[in-house]
């Protein structure tokens, strides 16, 4: 009695797995249907995007971007493209998972992404073993691609992105003193915050202008003590390079402190979820991106801003048109390769040159990292606002 | 370190033990009465705070009813659980049972996921703690949110500490506690006395969600998993089952956490290991923990 009871119970539970795969929103998402016996007319491109965890809204708008890439551009050599989605989960492990399933189960011949240094390191090394081009949309720790000849990039890479925001800090805000706030789990953090260090002290002249660097875990909620200790430091910036939600919190809680030093932050600020968490106490704070509507943009920009508009009742951010280049540069490749054989289209990648996106021209350098031009966005009135352009320097 | 500052860092301490002790006592009680860990325990905190995020942001009610609303249906999803996840396996062994526990908190966490999204929501908060509502005393820059936690924690201890001591249920409940089958013979019933804790025990919870969102104002899913994970560990560190050590517990845990940042800062990045050095620490040395049962554990 007891034991078909509890075979029962493990039933109904075993019933729920195949329901829950089926109704993720986005999950296997709309083109995902990998399951179907597979067409020869049919070129397959993975994605592996964060959908789910702590950096969910820079996936699912990564996601929209490449999906309308998908609907404007859906064939290449007279073939369809087909997209199919993992949800790697915020997860270093997921990522990995998320790329062998891609390789392995549907056959791709490139894949995208992810948003997330940490995260695109982890699936990279995946995607080096089994042979199959990646192409990042905006992981900018330059170990993404470091030594992994088959992972390319669309987006600029810390070393710039630190050295952008340390004299917007020096520069524009008189700067002289700096506490940094980081994740030590995240690739993306450490490493932001080391070249924003070393490009902040050859500014200033001074080896003790970072006042303290202070640490966090992923998934911490209250940083009160670090932010105690920074307040104690009175420091004329703040740098916390982080995930826009924990970021938001960590503002909140330094308003409450009654910090009033700026904050400064990198690309992955710039989520909705940053400004709607962080609500009044975000104002003024600044972060580096990689592109702006308000920015004056090219006419593949124009093009891509009305359709993302029409398709999704929203203006597109910086996240969401990198996932469109990246789309489109592999189709690029593959145009160029003639051939959808990944070592083709790997080869056809590392020549692209002058390649017209609509986060700018792209051209890849030696190390598949992309020399791009940033631009700087602050928190005004509730939303992001364009403040400059910095060209690479 | 200046003396403000230190007390800066001991009022930080204090809003965040309170807020481990407030889910821990939830978690403990289920345990002292039923001898169950209810790894669903930090999901239905979960899901408490998306009742009242719906209830404020869909349905636009006032705070007094999304609150009550959220506190009863996580209570009775609490029942719920426990009637299909726990009840039918109440004869089989204790780990049978626990296996399921941890199958619950999965199923509630994919659902979370499938219902709400993996997009982390804000929580909207009443003005009394919107950014901004802070005191300050003596240079110690202090949120009224932090006011209010250990209040509604030590509230909250004091009526379950009536209800299990002081009332005929709570009677029953300590009956059912010391011998399942006796208890029955004795004409109470069972069934009914096991609801009731698993009910207290979510609306526990629930409130711990609630206050967890005023504290920490984003939610999302997977929120759950940490604080169920600490406020385990405070339960276990004051001895699993007894109500005030899981106060103590959560007031220590917080404290240590807080200070460990404070005084090093170059192990910070070690405060989550910290929590579960704690946890083994507190099983091999001590494990019926702080103030707990000094018998042995029949397992």
């Amino acid at each position: 009695m007891r034991k078909t009871k509890f075979v029962a119970i493990v039933l109904l539970l075993a019933l729920f797995i195949p329901f829950l795969q089926g109704c993720g929103p986005k999950a296997t998402g709309e083109n995902g249907q990998g399951k179907e016996p597979e067409k020869p007319t049919e070129i397959h491109i993975g994605v592996y995007e964060p959908m789910t965890g702590a950096s969910a809204s820079g996936g699912q708008m990564t996601w929209e971007g490449i999906q309308l890439a998908n609907e404007m551009h859906p064939e290449v050599l007279g073939q369809t493209v087909r997209l199919h989605l993992e949800d790697n989960k915020t997860d270093k492990t997921e990522a990995a998972n998320a790329v062998t399933r891609l390789i392995d189960q549907k056959n791709v011949v490139a894949i995208i992404g992810s948003y997330g240094s940490s995260l695109s390191i982890a699936g990279g090394e995946v995607a080096k073993n089994k042979e199959i081009p990646v192409v990042g949309c905006s992981p900018t720790n330059p170990l993404v691609t470091q030594d992994n000849p088959y992972y390319f990039r669309v987006c600029f890479i810390d070393p710039f992105q630190g050295k952008v925001m340390a004299k917007y800090a020096s520069e524009n805000l008189n700067a002289k003193t700096a506490v940094i706030i980081r994740n030590v789990q995240d690739d993306y953090a450490v490493g932001l915050a080391n070249y924003f260090k070393e490009a902040f002290i050859q500014l200033t002249g001074d080896d003790k202008c970072v006042l303290a660097e202070l640490e966090y875990n992923t998934g911490d909620q209250d940083f009160t003590a670090q932010l105690t200790q920074t307040a104690s430091l009175a420091p004329d910036v703040v740098f916390a390079p982080g995930n826009y939600g924990d970021s938001a919190l960590m503002i909140r809680q330094a308003r409450s402190l009654k910090i009033t030093a700026p904050f400064l932050g990198g690309d992955t600020w710039e989520a909705p979820e940053f400004i709607e968490i962080g609500g009044v106490d975000v104002e003024g704070a600044t972060l580096s991106t990689h592109y702006s509507v308000q920015a004056t943009g090219t006419d593949a920009s124009k093009a891509f801003v009305d359709a993302y508009k029409a398709k999704y009742n929203k203006e597109p951010n910086a996240f969401a048109a990198l996932g469109y280049d990246a789309y489109l540069m592999i189709l690029d490749a593959i145009k160029r390769a003639n051939s959808a054989e990944p070592a083709a289209i790997r080869d056809a990648l590392a020549g692209t040159k002058d390649f017209k996106g609509v986060t700018g021209t792209i051209t890849m350098d030696e190390n598949r990292d992309a020399n791009k031009s940033a631009v700087i966005l602050q928190v005004k009135d509730g939303a992001f606002q364009y403040l400059t352009t910095v060209e690479p320097f | 370190m200046q003396l403000s500052m230190f007390f800066q860092h001991l009022a930080n301490a204090i809003s965040l033990g309170s807020l481990y002790s407030l889910v821990a006592i939830g978690y403990t009680m289920v345990y002292g009465i039923l001898r169950l860990i209810n790894f669903a325990h930090g999901d239905l905190l979960m899901l408490a705070a998306y009742i009242v995020y719906y209830g404020r942001g869909m349905f636009h009610l006032p705070w007094v009813p999304s609150i009550l609303l959220a506190i009863l249906l996580t209570a009775a999803i609490g029942i719920i659980v426990e009637r299909s996840a726990y009840r039918p396996l109440r004869d089989s062994p204790r780990t049978t049972i626990l296996i399921s526990a941890i199958g619950v908190s999965f199923l509630v966490e994919n659902l979370g996921l499938v219902l709400f999204g993996g997009r982390p929501q804000p929580f909207p908060l009443p003005v009394f703690f919107d950014s901004g509502s802070a005191q300050e005393i003596g240079g110690v820059r202090i949120e009224n949110v932090t006011f209010a936690i250990p209040v509604v924690t030590l509230v909250l201890l004091y009526v379950l500490l009536h209800i299990v001591h002081r009332t005929k249920t709570g009677m029953a409940m300590r009956a059912v506690a010391k011998d399942f089958d006796t208890a029955r013979l004795m004409g109470i019933d069972v069934n009914r006395i096991v609801a009731t804790t698993f009910a207290i025990g979510s609306a526990l919870a629930a409130v711990g969600g609630i206050m967890w969102g005023m504290k920490f104002p984003q939610i999302n899913p997977l929120m759950g998993m940490m604080p169920g994970m600490k406020c385990f560990i405070a339960a276990v560190f004051g001895g699993i089952g007894n109500i005030q050590g899981a106060v103590i517990g959560g007031f220590i845990l917080g404290v240590a956490e807080i200070m460990i940042v404070a005084f090093l800062p170059s192990i910070s990045g070690y405060r989550d290991a910290f929590a579960f050095v704690i946890l083994i620490g507190t099983l091999l040395l001590r494990p019926t923990g702080l103030i707990g049962e000094k018998v042995a554990e029949k397992v």
